[in-house]
């Protein structure tokens, strides 16, 4: 490889590492999005007579 | 929060504007001819690797100090940045030395051992953390073995000093940048964008870490 090359290569292993740690990144927002729509689920099933203090609380800390 | 975008915004703006600096304003320089161009990447990613283990070291005598559980979780990010900065420093710098000496390491040169062993250091962090199981002890025994690991950077740092090779020049002295002016506007531009694109990486990373430790505490309430 000419000198050239290598300095291409140098920038080129810092983008293609950056662009994979981005990509590890959003597949783990993608995990949490996912598992908070199985919550929201999870509490729009759960019966709405007597459990209002739960409800009320998971709001509050969510 | 509000401020990520545009932070996330000005480092690709200002890693755009570096590497043109860097490729078509920068002079060439005289002996390492094109390849010293590895330089505006490589350094900076470098500094930047010490600035997140020190970063990460910070917070852990914070954890330590203070007792707030929430230091630990960024002692964490940190140092974890700070192990994918030392691996591009590591792999730029093997890249750099191919195209020099011809091969992609060199035992005798003392900063470039010194740097690997501060990340294999900070890499047994890891081994160490997931090791114990959650909770006050392992933030804590992690947040000591974070401290202990910030004694190598001044001495990795240092070592480009002591060393008598020629593997890495002492490019800032006391008299100031053995550079053209230019190629230090270009490393300066270089090393804030870097900077700049580390800490909106930390803060993402955080705020990720955040959302999902209380999606488990909200799944654990639900359950």
């Amino acid at each position: 490889l000419s000198p050239g090359e290598y300095v291409a290569a140098a920038y080129g292993v810092v983008l293609v590492v950056l662009l994979a740690y981005v990509a590890i990144i959003a597949a783990k927002l993608a995990r949490i999005q996912r598992q908070l729509a199985e919550l929201l689920e999870l509490t729009r099933r759960a019966p709405s007579a007597g459990d209002g203090g739960t409800r009320a609380g998971v709001v509050e800390r969510a | 929060l509000r401020s990520l975008p545009a932070q996330a915004l000005l480092a690709a703006a200002l890693l755009g504007l570096g590497i043109f600096l860097a490729f078509f304003v920068a002079p060439e320089a005289d002996v390492e001819g094109v390849r010293q161009r590895i330089f505006y990447i490589h350094v900076p990613i470098a500094l930047t690797s010490y600035f997140c283990f020190g970063l990460g070291a910070w917070k852990a005598l914070q954890l330590l100090w203070r007792g707030d559980d929430r230091y630990d979780l960024e002692s964490y990010v940190a140092i974890h940045q700070g192990t994918i900065f030392g691996t591009l420093t590591l792999l730029t710098g093997s890249i750099w030395a191919k195209t020099s000496w011809g091969h992609w390491w060199s035992w005798g040169s003392n900063q470039l051992v010194l740097f690997l062993v501060l990340f294999l250091f900070y890499c047994a962090y890891f081994m160490l953390r997931f090791s114990l199981e959650e909770g006050p002890r392992r933030a804590r025994s992690s947040a000591v073995y974070a401290l202990f690991g910030v004694v190598l950077i001044p001495v990795s740092f240092l070592a480009i000093r002591l060393a008598n090779d020629l593997v890495h020049p002492t490019v800032f002295t006391r008299e100031g940048p053995q550079m053209t002016a230019t190629m230090f506007v270009s490393f300066c531009v270089c090393w804030a964008a870097v900077t700049l694109l580390a800490y909106v990486l930390y803060r993402v990373e955080l705020l990720g870490k955040r959302i999902d430790a209380d999606l488990r505490e909200l799944r654990e309430a639900l359950s």
